[in-house]
């Protein structure tokens, strides 16, 4: 199912929280929404979820105007950062109560409770409470119980955000693997580029409010739209009048055409890279990013003068 | 050690002030009531007037008390979840009853209802009694015990935030239904611990009830009433026999609280 976002704005007294943004999201797809923290993403979210409202614009589901629509008459899934357990149900009833509220059968809820116990591997722990589950737990659950009415579309607010790293990226992986089983178009938000870039089809970058940029992680990465993609997806730093990414410097020997003297400080071994750090004739840091082969092979030393050359530099109209 | 003797020094000075102020009273009631035996206080407490008085004190906490509950839910979600104009002061007249003396109450009453009150006149040509009547009773009892549920539940509303009503919303429940499944038993415990407090104020309510009842015996009297109208008429066995079995009444309040008060923390 679609989901198409029309010219939505939306303020919170004299903060613009999100500036006439449209979006196409593919059927089947998952989409990240990147962007800082503040910069309007999570408020898309709740608005095509309709547990906010849009001063202005449309939010399409399926081709069908849901812009007035009731969140519970939008048959979507939502995940909270905080994971929003019911907390005096156990696992199994938190999960059924999607069903339970549609007044399904008791055979058949029972069927799909333990399906998706499975699905999300806490098959011995429907009779917890959500309180002697892990945050792990507790948003896998959390996802079970969004899936369980059969949602159109699942929407994700930062649902890996309140976990530790080493978890946060078990689940990132294992979200990936079932969206593919699940097929369900797929929302999520995050302020976490690698978590962006790692898991979606496609990237939606928000920043102050407004959309910068659309487009599958390499197109984000390779085409940067804006001076705000291209530092907030991958690193970026200016050179000259352009921006350049780590590893897009070259180091010569000679100066040579549209090269900056710098000279080397630091190299550092970063297992297969080597970071080599550079103080231009301004004492502006340089950072080069390369293999230690090519390293190796360059025969560079620290204090050692160089001229960097940046390839796929990119000059932006708004820089400055 | 220093600690433990301070802490040893406070405990001593709050258990002396509770035996003068509360236990002493108390004992002395039980004691004056049983001194002559058993039968003196259960004859008193059998006369068809005092077992009226009783059921009537019954009667009004048992229409005040759902009212009270209902608005106290009623008013706590309003202040909670809901942005309106007005809202602090909805919030601050909540506490007014709290406040304001009972018999001031009454007056209001007596103003609004009397002969020559706002409501009074109209109300009599149509034939309906509100003045030394049940009506003026239970509205004064409702009055006076208006707060409690709504300050019991205000806090926990606002503790357990709105997230798990929006996820219910999410997953398909109408309003109802997030009520019934997902706030009331997220509330469950302050709730009743509302009612209880409720359900005492309501049975021990006296000065409001005092001015609109008239006092009529075996007909607007209640249980408290009851009380000072034996003791005005120098039948202190009878005076005593209701103040204890009120008493044992509140007792009975305070042990349901602090069997509920533990669960209510781990909850």
């Amino acid at each position: 199912m679609s989901i198409l976002v029309r010219n939505v704005s939306k303020r919170f007294g004299e903060f613009v929280a999100l500036d006439d943004i449209s979006l196409d999201v593919e059927s089947g797809a998952l989409t990240a929404l990147l962007g800082p923290s503040g910069s309007g993403k999570s408020t898309l979210l709740r608005i095509i979820a309709g547990l906010e409202e849009a001063d202005n614009g449309e939010i399409l589901l399926g081709g069908k105007d849901a812009t007035a629509l009731a969140p519970q008459k939008r048959n979507v899934g939502f995940v909270f950062q905080h994971y929003a357990a019911f907390k005096h149900m156990t696992v199994r009833d938190n999960i059924a109560f999607g069903l339970k509220v549609r007044k399904r059968p008791k055979a058949e809820i029972a069927e799909r409770v333990d399906e998706l116990l499975n699905l999300v591997q806490l098959q011995s722990f429907g009779h917890r409470y959500p309180a002697q589950l892990s945050g792990g737990q507790r948003q896998r659950m959390g996802l079970a119980r969004a899936l369980a009415p059969e949602p159109q579309v699942l929407l994700l607010d930062e649902p890996f955000g309140a976990l530790d790293a080493r978890v946060r990226a078990e689940l990132r992986e294992w979200l990936r693997q079932l969206h593919d089983v699940v097929h369900v178009t797929t929302v999520f938000v995050t302020h976490d580029q690698d978590e962006a870039m790692e898991i979606s089809d496609q990237i939606a970058v928000i920043n102050h409010g407004r959309l910068e940029q659309v487009g599958s992680p390499r197109e984000l990465y390779d085409e940067p739209a804006s001076e705000f993609v291209m530092t907030f997806v991958g690193d970026a730093q200016p050179l000259g009048d352009s921006l350049v990414r780590p590893h897009d410097i070259e180091l010569l020997h000679e100066p040579a055409e549209r090269t900056v003297e710098a000279m080397i400080v630091r190299v550092t071994f970063l297992g297969r890279d080597a970071k080599v750090e550079l103080h231009d004739t301004s004492g502006a840091e340089i950072l080069v990013l390369m293999t230690r082969d090519q390293f190796d092979e360059s025969g560079f030393w620290r204090g050692q003068t160089v001229w960097a050359q940046p390839h796929r530099e990119r000059v932006f109209a708004e820089a400055g | 050690m220093k600690g433990v003797l301070s802490r040893l020094g406070l405990r001593t000075i709050a258990l002396l002030y509770l035996a003068v102020i509360l236990v002493g009273p108390l004992a002395v009631v039980f004691w004056r009531t049983f001194e002559d035996g058993v039968a003196p206080a259960w004859d008193a407490l059998t006369t068809p007037e005092t077992i009226h008085a009783f059921k009537l004190t019954l009667i009004i906490t048992a229409i005040a008390v759902p009212v009270n509950t209902v608005f106290g839910i009623v008013c706590a979600l309003a202040i909670v979840r809901k942005r309106f104009r007005g809202k602090g002061l909805l919030n601050a007249f909540i506490d007014l009853p709290l406040a304001l003396s009972p018999v001031v109450v009454g007056l209001a009453l007596f103003l609004l209802y009397g002969e020559n009150g706002w409501f009074g006149g109209w109300l009599n040509e149509h034939g309906i009694q509100v003045l030394f009547a049940l009506p003026s009773m239970v509205i004064a009892t409702i009055f006076v015990s208006l707060p409690f549920v709504a300050r019991e539940v205000v806090p926990t509303l606002r503790e357990i935030g709105d997230e798990q009503e929006q996820a219910a919303r999410t997953l398909g429940a109408n309003g109802w239904q997030t009520f019934w499944r997902i706030t009331l038993p997220s509330i469950r415990w302050a709730l009743i611990y509302g009612v209880i407090l409720t359900t005492a104020r309501c049975l021990g309510e006296y000065g409001a009830v005092a001015v609109v009842s008239g006092r009529l015996q075996g007909q607007t009297e209640t249980a408290t009433l009851r009380v000072q109208e034996r003791y005005e008429a120098f039948d202190l066995a009878g005076a005593y026999a209701i103040s204890i079995l009120l008493a044992l009444v509140a007792i009975l309040v305070l042990v349901a609280m602090t069997v509920i008060r533990p669960k209510e923390e781990t909850a």
